[in-house]
């Protein structure tokens, strides 16, 4: 079983998202440590591209802060191997397609394998356009982790959950990236038809920022992603030590509350 | 409407270029609209009523005109120029919106958003709007809004809301971002009008398609005033609508060649270009694979051109593919030698036409000359040149109270 789906057994799982480079290369390194401390099961750390077109105006803003601190893929590979020498969190990254066709996709996902990256996460390769890049993902050993949204339709659910490995990312509600108050979405009835195929985990993210979402997410899926949240506690910190007491205090309220979730579940 | 025989179409590609690179939450939208259209292309009430909105609405058949003065100035090959300016809102951009909006009224949507460059496809996507009784928004970059703030109130007399888009390079591409990123939010009740022949599978052949009138009209005009094919068309190309109108039903008579002009800005040695085809490099971005201008880490570059039209740092993946296999050529044309050529053509023809267009005038001024007096060129005159008058005078220098 690879390293991903172990992680969902032990318990909800807690999936944080943060921009390499935001704001710099040390920071990163600092916060993704301090987020794998304070609790996340897994870690994805979004590669910045310049046109986010599936991500709202907070991580946009955090895109532009790593541009800013001239941030490269190549670079980003070394804040991977810098974190790595301190924890060994799982991790996968988050970027949009051109980004690894760009670097190439054998190159890319060899060099994934090397860090010890576990997967990728790539808003716009749906499954249609998936199978250019599947064979050196499989070669390498990298698991394609798939989104599925609110619109995607029963049989076109289970057609991208049957080829799922490590977890399943499940969209909560339309839109881009970004913190929401309600989330609508029938998730319950989405993630049956999911289970209905497929054993590997789903994990909620879009939107989810309160530990109380945490929880109710926690209920309906195998676990839960903050991306913007996170990165909000970023853009605000005013200095690399406070955000990472911020991100400490954040992550313990979440996991706190998604532990009753499994608790009770239990 | 006119489908043109090109197997390459098959599932969205063009060869390699091409496809559906595009967040799962649109994929089922998209499939809808590719199976819609699949449907209305063969219906005959469909064509029915688009032939006559085209007619009786967008004043088509355009004109295929003589340009004498041109032709006896440049002393060389006859020139003709196809007159998609005459059409109602001033370009050819109504052609597709037509096409678009129908579909998207059979699709039992309300609420229509499209992006715009230069405003001319915003402004056909508010004018069909209006006449459907549609909802319009469209999305404007802002360094656009500022340059052709006659087309932004266009749009606002037309009833639609006007967005202008204040990330990343203010342009049509960031345009692009924000519409697509509204569809994603919204795509029940709406649809997206795209306006060049970019994006995700199906919009390529779509507006291909519905451009596609241009060289059926001009390739029927051209054989009754001359008995014979042109030996080149011209067309500025941006993301390449009406380039790829001007050429479809051309693709299949190798005799005749195909030229796209680019716009250089600045020169295409300079960063201050748009000049993709010259200067980028396969990538995947806005839904498709294509070429792009980009930094070797795939960071779509900042594009520059004086034209907000072809401001774009990607091209359709039909051209990618026709440049690919060398089937049509593209030139890249500065700044200086598109004004140059906007006024020469007021000048020598009296006709105003847009800064886009004036691009594949510059290419004419130099190619026609180094062609035998036998031959034919037909260059698209794509829209006209309103919108453009304030932003030449400056460019000029004269400064005009609006």
């Amino acid at each position: 079983m690879n390293n991903l789906t172990q992680v969902f057994k032990k318990r909800k799982a807690f999936i944080s998202f943060v921009v390499a480079g935001d704001p710099n290369f040390n920071a990163t390194v600092a916060h993704v440590v301090a987020l794998a401390n304070a609790g996340s099961d897994i870690v994805e750390l979004g590669i910045p591209f310049s046109d986010p077109v599936a991500d709202g105006p907070e991580i946009q803003a955090a895109d532009l802060r790593a541009f800013k601190d001239h941030t490269t893929t190549e670079r980003v590979f070394e804040m991977v191997t810098a974190i790595r020498e301190q924890t060994q969190v799982p991790l996968v990254f988050l970027t949009y397609i051109n980004i690894v066709f760009k670097y190439g996709y054998e190159a890319f996902t060899k060099r994934c394998a090397e860090l010890g990256v576990s997967g990728l996460v790539i808003p716009d390769l749906p499954l249609e356009e998936q199978d250019e890049l599947r064979p050196f993902a499989d070669q390498f050993g990298i698991n394609l982790i798939p989104l599925i949204a609110p619109t995607s339709p029963v049989e076109r659910i289970q057609k991208i959950a049957k080829k799922a490995t490590g977890f399943i990312y499940v969209v909560s509600s339309m839109g881009v990236t970004g913190v929401r108050n309600d989330i609508q979405t029938d998730l319950k009835a989405l993630i049956e038809n999911i289970r209905q195929v497929t054993d590997v985990p789903t994990a909620i993210g879009f939107g989810i920022h309160t530990p109380q979402q945490a929880a109710t997410m926690a209920e309906l899926a195998d676990g839960v992603i903050v991306g913007s949240a996170i990165v909000h506690q970023i853009a605000s910190g005013s200095t690399r030590q406070h955000t990472d007491l911020a991100l400490t205090e954040y992550v313990t309220q979440v996991r706190t509350a998604i532990d009753k979730v499994s608790i009770a579940q239990n | 409407m006119q489908e043109t025989n090109h197997e390459k179409t098959e599932n969205g590609r063009y060869g390699e270029y091409g496809g559906q690179y595009i967040p799962e939450t649109l994929m089922t939208e998209l499939q809808k609209l590719t199976a819609a259209y699949e449907h209305y292309k063969k219906d005959s009430e469909f064509q029915t009523e688009l032939h006559n909105l085209l007619n009786n609405y967008a004043n088509r058949p355009s004109l295929l005109y003589f340009a004498e003065q041109m032709t006896k100035d440049l002393g060389g090959a006859k020139i003709y120029l196809k007159r998609e300016d005459l059409n109602h809102t001033g370009a050819h951009k109504i052609n597709n919106v037509l096409g678009q909006a129908l579909l998207a009224k059979r699709m039992g949507k309300t609420r229509v958003i499209a992006e715009t460059g230069a405003g001319q496809h915003g402004v056909a996507t508010a004018t069909v709007a209006a006449l459907f009784g549609m909802q319009c928004e469209i999305y404007m970059g802002k360094r656009d809004t500022d340059r052709q703030a006659l087309n932004v109130y266009r749009m606002k007399l037309l009833g639609a809301k006007v967005h202008s888009v204040t990330t990343g390079s203010m342009v049509l591409k960031d345009a692009i971002n924000a519409a697509l990123q509204e569809w994603t939010q919204r795509c029940d009740d709406t649809a997206y009008i795209m306006g060049s022949a970019t994006g995700p599978h199906p919009f390529p052949m779509m507006v291909r398609d519905f451009q596609s009138v241009i060289s059926k009209e001009s390739k029927a005009q051209i054989l009754k005033a001359e008995k014979r094919l042109p030996d080149a068309i011209v067309a500025c190309v941006g993301g390449g609508s009406n380039a790829i109108g001007s050429f479809a039903n051309y693709i299949d008579n190798p005799e005749v060649q195909l030229i796209g002009c680019e716009a250089a800005g600045k020169g295409i040695e300079t960063p201050l270009t748009a000049a993709t085809l010259e200067r980028g490099s396969e990538g995947i971005f806005h839904g498709m694979k294509s070429i792009f201008l980009q930094d070797q880490d795939g960071q779509i570059a900042p594009v520059y051109s004086i034209s907000a039209g072809l401001d774009y740092p990607g091209v359709g993946p039909e051209h990618a593919y026709l440049a690919k296999t060398g089937r049509a050529q593209y030139v890249g044309i500065t700044d200086d030698e598109a004004v140059d050529a906007f006024e020469y053509i007021a000048k020598t023809e009296g006709i105003i036409c847009a800064i886009e267009s004036a691009h594949a005038v510059a290419y004419v001024k130099k190619l026609a000359p180094k062609m035998r007096k036998d031959q034919i060129i037909i260059c698209n005159l794509s829209g006209r040149g309103d919108k453009d008058v304030a932003a030449i005078a400056k460019y000029r220098g004269v400064n005009i109270n609006e």
